[in-house]
């Protein structure tokens, strides 16, 4: 019986596989979100996937020795190579399969990586893998806005003012972690023209997720997907409500949700609808009140926070993708017209 | 083949870079990023069966350095070269030994080529130990930057079908990574079995030993070459008393000096170690109680060592310690940077070595650094 290897877009819930390829035999922590991007991507992947772990959450709390979740084949990678695990794999299969020496079939390849091995230390080797474009492979980053393995420090992707190991709020210094989240997804976009398909998901939203997934891997080349995971142990609140938490985190507009394919940007999920103005973003406290990494914010941190968001819904040219804002003397220019592109909500009036 | 470049190993990269433009090769060749992707790509290409082969040098080797460290530890076979160059700062193209002696207790098989035909037939033998079900270990051919990554030689290139006989095809059978094979490679294993993996690295590369001999031996049969031993290349030293002993292009040099020495009358000879790892213990110890003094040459250093020793000197006296005949044995620690060991040099060595031999100097717990300017 021929093993059935396309992966067609999937309608709706009672569309998704049943089969899961991602089972027990992990410790991965009471809600942990990573745990269900990762159970998500094999599951939209099916059972012809290579996938390529580098370490983090993902690495040690699934995989210790005489336990394994993965059905399918698994093997670690380090911390800043799952751009270069991706490609040689891809690299290997192509050449094993040109030759003959390997039977010749589609295998999807996928390298994924925390926040801190994708966004910090694994992101030259991720952009160099972008631009290899006869390789088939997929980066996927999930991301948990810490170092939640080595007990909660901060990266690149952890929000501004928020707790961590590395930045605790103290009596000389209330926040001691300022820098804005790198924006990764949008940067690799603008970064990789040849890269078929760049996309930011959500476990929360799973459905989108797991198109994007499949669309990641049908498309061919290298291609990326970020996910925003929530988690119970970093972000301090309750592990039942990780998928609220995913929810706020989209619907407050601090994690767009979009896909770039070939070139073309579409907002998905409830982001589309906020861009359409068809659903009101709601204020960022909503979502910062519920995580013990924001309890020390007083109304000034709260506003910053605020204000940032919604600059990147009313000034950048993509909202959450890309940060540039365009002088109004320019927008006829660039052929920008945002009352004609429901990208953008309008701006507060003056 | 994952390239990226830093000299003077990249003149190999750029060679086939050349033969893939002209059709002269089929592979996969990428351009990586930096030395930590070259090394992780051809570590992932080689996990799903593909053979491999990667390079660097000096400082670009220790970039790659955490590749190289997991890729022992994977049993993979990933065959590299390492074009020696001083470690920068300051900065120097020129040879030391101390990029490739940096991985030597991990778990990677360390040969050493004195010239461009034993660097090819080197790679061959990687290969083919490397590959070999019984060792399964990478294995990073040492060549001396510059003295031989940038000196025309005229190489012997064997035949296809030749190089078919000697080298199977590549399988990693039950530890393949392919959906067929739904494995799960390098979980955390923890204090509960990493002594158990360990040691079991540690018998793969006791029986590498034995692998070289056989391929050595089959070589010898096939191309020819290779002289009597795999691990030991003598030059004159039947009736020798003083032996140098050293690994690379300084056997040039030295054998320069040794003929020179032996017209004047000297029982002079050379013993050049062609693998590092694994170190022919018993071989080498038979070898050198042979002789009445012993003067190892250090192309590297190893700060704050044994008598200030180099690493091949310490590991020889070690080597010999439990022998009830040895020779004495002066370390020398020479030719750093790419400096040429001239024959000033090499008699300076012979010297000392000599006085060593006859009791004059107090020669064992001492290492001599050579033609170094006051």
């Amino acid at each position: 019986m021929a093993i059935e290897t396309a992966l067609p877009q999937i309608k709706g819930v009672k569309d998704v596989p049943y089969e899961e390829l991602f089972v027990s035999g992990h410790r991965t922590c009471q809600g942990c979100e990573s745990a269900l991007v990762m159970r998500h991507m094999v599951k939209a992947s099916g059972p012809r996937t290579i996938v390529l772990g580098s370490t983090g959450c993902m690495y040690v709390a699934n995989t210790t020795y005489y336990t394994t979740p993965w059905v399918v084949p698994w093997m670690h990678t380090q911390l800043g190579a799952s751009g270069s695990a991706a490609l040689g794999t891809a690299a290997g299969l192509k050449v094993l399969m040109r030759k003959g020496k390997l039977k010749d079939e589609k295998i999807n390849v996928i390298a994924f990586c925390g926040d801190g091995g994708g966004a910090d230390m694994g992101l030259g080797a991720i952009s160099a893998t972008l631009t290899h474009k006869e390789y088939n492979c997929l980066v996927l980053l999930y991301d948990n806005e810490s170092y939640a393995n080595t007990d909660i420090q901060l990266s690149s992707q952890t929000p501004y003012g928020a707790v961590t190991t590395f930045s605790p709020s103290g009596s000389k210094k209330r926040l001691m972690h300022t820098r804005w989240k790198k924006n990764v997804p949008g940067m690799l976009a603008a970064g990789h023209p040849e890269s078929r398909f760049i996309a930011a998901g959500c476990a929360a939203y799973a459905v989108d997720l797991m198109n994007k997934i499949r669309k990641a891997l049908e498309i061919g080349g290298p291609t990326f997907v970020h996910t925003l995971d929530p988690c119970p142990k970093g972000w301090d609140y309750h592990p039942q409500y990780s998928q609220e938490l995913g929810h706020l985190a989209v619907e407050c507009g601090i994690w767009p949700l979009y896909e770039v394919i070939d070139g073309v940007c579409n907002l998905t999920g409830p982001t589309r609808q906020i861009a359409e103005g068809r659903k009101k973003r709601k204020p960022v406290y909503e979502y910062l009140k519920r995580q013990g990494r924001f309890a020390h914010f007083i109304d000034e941190d709260v506003e910053h926070f605020q204000a940032q968001v919604d600059k990147m819904w009313t000034d950048w040219l993509i909202p959450g993708v890309i940060p540039f804002t365009v002088p109004a003397k320019d927008q006829a220019i660039l052929k920008i017209d945002k009352k004609s592109k429901p990208l953008h909500e309008e701006p507060a009036t003056a | 083949m994952a390239a990226y470049p830093i000299r003077p190993y990249d003149g190999v990269m750029q060679a086939a870079a050349k033969l893939i433009a002209n059709g002269k090769m089929d592979v996969e060749y990428i351009v990586a990023d930096g030395e930590h992707s070259q090394f992780e790509i051809v570590k992932h290409a080689c996990a799903v069966g593909s053979r491999v082969f990667v390079g660097s040098s000096g400082v670009g080797w220790f970039y790659a350095f955490e590749a190289i460290a997991v890729t022992a530890g994977l049993r993979l076979p990933v065959v590299a070269i390492c074009g020696n160059r001083a470690l920068d700062d300051p900065g120097a193209f020129g040879t030391e030994h101390n990029d490739s002696l940096a991985v030597r207790d991990l778990g990677w098989l360390l040969p050493w080529a004195e010239t461009a035909q034993e660097a090819m037939d080197l790679a061959l033998m990687a290969w083919r130990v490397g590959e070999d079900k019984r060792v399964s270990l990478p294995v990073a051919i040492g060549l001396d930057g510059a003295f031989l990554t940038h000196s025309q030689q005229i190489v012997k290139i064997p035949t296809q079908a030749a190089v078919n006989t000697f080298l199977p095809p590549f399988d990693l059978g039950d530890r393949l990574l392919h959906p067929d094979n739904p494995i799960t490679i390098a979980p955390q294993v923890d204090q509960d079995w990493l002594m158990e993996i360990r040691m079991q690295n540690d018998q793969a590369m006791r029986k590498a030993e034995g692998v070289i001999r056989e391929a050595h031996a089959d070589f010898k049969k096939l191309f020819g070459r290779g002289g009597d031993s795999p691990f030991l290349d003598e030059y004159m030293t039947d009736d020798a008393e003083v032996v140098f002993f050293g690994q690379g292009t300084l056997a040039l040099p030295m054998k320069v000096a040794i003929r020179r020495l032996r017209k004047e009358g000297h029982k002079v000879g050379l013993v050049r170690l062609k693998w590092f790892r694994p170190f022919a213990t018993d071989e080498i110890v038979k070898c050198l109680s042979r002789f009445k003094a012993v003067g190892v040459i250090d192309r590297d250093y190893s700060f704050g060592s044994p008598y200030y020793g180099g690493v091949l000197y310490n590991e020889v006296r070690s080597a010999l310690y439990s022998q009830p005949k040895r020779p004495v044995v002066v370390g020398f620690i020479a030719g750093l940077g790419g400096r040429e060991i001239e024959q000033p040099m090499a008699q300076e060595i012979f010297e000392k070595t000599k006085a060593a031999a006859s009791g004059d100097l107090k020669a064992g717990d001492t290492c001599h650094w050579i033609g170094v300017r006051s």
